[in-house]
């Protein structure tokens, strides 16, 4: 790990808050995590493990709380292409054919300008995506010929293409065999090589275990635990045990009325 | 008159570069539609751009105009209850539909003479075109062709994946407006040709013809607009040489044959489709077990009539639901 001191934090997110039409899903939510880091973000279903990450992407407004990425807030981030994103998909088809070559080179678009024709440097990159998930022989087929396993690549493969610095990956091995979810953990490990900062949702870690630094869990909107890995009997445990607390969290109870205050204060983000 | 001197009248030519613009512009937003799987929009606008017409032809205003401005806002409606009101597009479009239908036959009533003239616009009257009306129709046709063209990448990776896109920095919202509005512009432009009741015709059927047999984005897209220009003006020109005391209006004429295309490419699409499934690679796995077939008389080798799949190093042949591959003097069983 890289030191945090020098450099800001990659994800910064301070007592946030989700709430989806009202109802209040995510709660004190306080997340850093620094460059190079491989967090894997776990839980049961309905634990607001694939929430959290769709409000650290901008996906779910803020109830409360302040996001910043890169040392930048959220509100003034534009930063886009170091940030790449694999999301919670059963596949990558849509109603019209395309190759894998167009979806891994529409991940490209983060650093294009308008009506400009892809460079030298984008059909590069493209390639280079295409090589670390192993689909290159395929790159001319259409995405509706691959198996599941193999779409799930070639959505990693569109985040890779856009050469970012932070990837969030939402569940990308839910439904994947085991040779692909083995592909998909050496994708990771190349890109963590790389110097990627990594945050990752998954409900099983398999064979990506071996890469993980470390492990928030979550239960009911809330973060359990977070720390070291864990197996992945003890994650299912893990939310029972109250001691377990969390190493980053600020030590005891929030006082009632500087909570609500701060509730009020969030609001305008 | 012969067909060659009709052809060459006027009222044809522009008849004609009529059907090009048109032929090309509606496909070519229709592949942005099927993406999203929205391939009735353009009749949801269709039926909204009836009440567009039938307010201008009561105020005796240019009915294509009147028209652009209700469909693009009943498109806009469409886009904004899709995304708020986190219905299915469907609904949406269904509301729209019946409401837009509805009000155009109801104002149209508040007018005699109206009536017939409506029918034009609802089937379609390319022979009656005026100058003004072709250079109106050529110059949105065009803007529609530049901006779907143009903007491929980004309107391809909003239709494909509205999440990824925006954290992409892709502005979605505007991108999602953007097409909603093209899609209106090109009802109205192609309202002359086929007429409002089966605009969406032109907008999705070549998309369908074409995608039988692409595989990439790109081929669909250009495929699909010159599939819908052989159609628009094969359907023109095919409705000039019926006899003069037949009434067979142009509009019917091109959907019909873009749906003859259809027809023909179904059937070689699904050949293509089931011949390259057939020949997928067989996967590399360690063996069951090494099984010789029974006594084999059959030489297999090329075009011996069993398809060949690639396995690995060698090559397996499929017979009778089983994979032969050779081995020495013999066959294995794979």
């Amino acid at each position: 790990m890289s030191s945090p001191a020098i450099e800001p934090p990659v994800v910064e997110l301070s007592n946030g808050a989700v709430a989806i039409a009202g109802r209040p899903i995510l709660r004190h939510i306080d997340l850093t995590v620094h460059s190079g880091e491989f967090v894997a973000l776990m839980g049961a279903n309905g634990s607001g493990k694939s929430t959290l990450v769709r409000a650290l992407t901008g996906l779910w407004p803020l109830a409360t709380g302040s996001l910043s990425l890169f040392g930048t807030p959220f509100g003034s981030f534009h930063d886009w292409q170091r940030v790449g994103f694999v999301p919670q998909r059963g596949g990558a088809t849509s109603g019209v054919p395309a190759s894998v070559w167009e979806i891994v080179a529409s991940g490209r678009l983060t650093r294009r300008k308008l009506l400009r024709p892809l460079g030298r440097a984008d059909r590069a990159a493209i390639a280079d995506a295409l090589d670390v998930v192993g689909l290159s022989h395929r790159s001319r087929e259409s995405v509706s010929s691959l198996s599941g396993g193999q779409q799930q690549r070639v959505l990693i493969a569109r985040a890779l293409a856009g050469e970012p610095d932070l990837f969030f990956l939402d569940e990308p091995t839910a439904g994947v065999d085991l040779p692909n979810q083995q592909v998909l953990a050496d994708t990771l490990r190349t890109m963590s090589e790389r110097g990627a900062t990594i945050v990752l949702v998954a409900h099983e870690l398999g064979p990506m275990a071996p890469l993980i630094d470390r492990a928030v869990v979550m239960r009911d909107g809330r973060i359990a635990y977070d720390g070291s890995p864990l197996a992945s009997e003890q994650v299912a445990t893990a939310h029972l045990d109250g001691h377990h607390h969390h190493h980053h969290h600020e030590p005891g109870h929030h006082d009632h009325a500087p909570h609500v205050s701060s509730l009020i204060e969030g609001t305008d983000r | 008159m012969s067909y060659w001197e009709l052809v060459n009248m006027q009222f044809m030519q522009r008849a004609l570069l009529a059907a090009v613009f048109t032929g090309l512009a509606a496909p070519a937003i229709g592949t942005y539609l099927v993406q999203r799987r929205m391939a009735l929009m353009g009749d949801g606008i269709g039926h909204v751009a009836v009440t567009g017409v039938a307010i201008g032809l009561l105020t005796g205003t240019s009915p294509t105009w009147t028209a652009v401005i209700v469909a693009i806002a009943g498109a806009i409606a469409i886009e904004v209850i899709r995304e708020r009101g986190h219905a299915n597009g469907d609904v949406a479009l269904a509301l729209l539909f019946y409401g837009g239908l509805a009000g155009g036959v109801l104002i149209t009533g508040l007018d005699n003479e109206s009536g017939s003239r409506l029918n034009q616009f609802l089937f379609g009257a390319i022979t009656t075109i005026s100058r003004t009306d072709l250079i109106v129709t050529m110059a949105l046709a065009a803007v529609v062709i530049l901006v779907c063209v143009g903007l491929a990448p980004q309107l391809f990776a909003v239709a494909q994946d509205q999440e990824f896109a925006r954290v992409a920095g892709l502005n979605i919202r505007a991108y999602n407006l953007l097409v909603a509005v093209l899609a209106a512009v090109t009802v109205t432009v192609a309202m002359r040709t086929v007429g409002l009741l089966l605009v969406s015709a032109l907008m999705v059927v070549p998309v369908a013809t074409s995608q039988q047999l692409s595989r990439s984005f790109r081929t669909t897209l250009v495929a699909a607009m010159v599939l819908g220009t052989a159609a628009s003006v094969g359907g023109l020109l095919l409705a000039a040489s019926f006899p003069p005391d037949t009434r067979v209006s142009p509009g019917p004429t091109i959907v019909l044959l873009a749906l003859a295309g259809f027809v023909l490419a179904w059937p070689a699409g699904i050949w293509a489709r089931r011949r390259q499934r057939l020949r997928q690679p067989f996967p590399v796995v360690p063996a069951v077990a090494h099984q010789e077939t029974d006594p084999h008389p059959h030489q297999h080798g090329e075009d011996c009539g069993h398809v060949a799949v690639p396995h690995g190093d060698h090559v397996d042949y499929v017979h009778d639901g089983h994979r032969h591959a050779p081995h020495g003097k013999h066959y294995d069983e794979h």
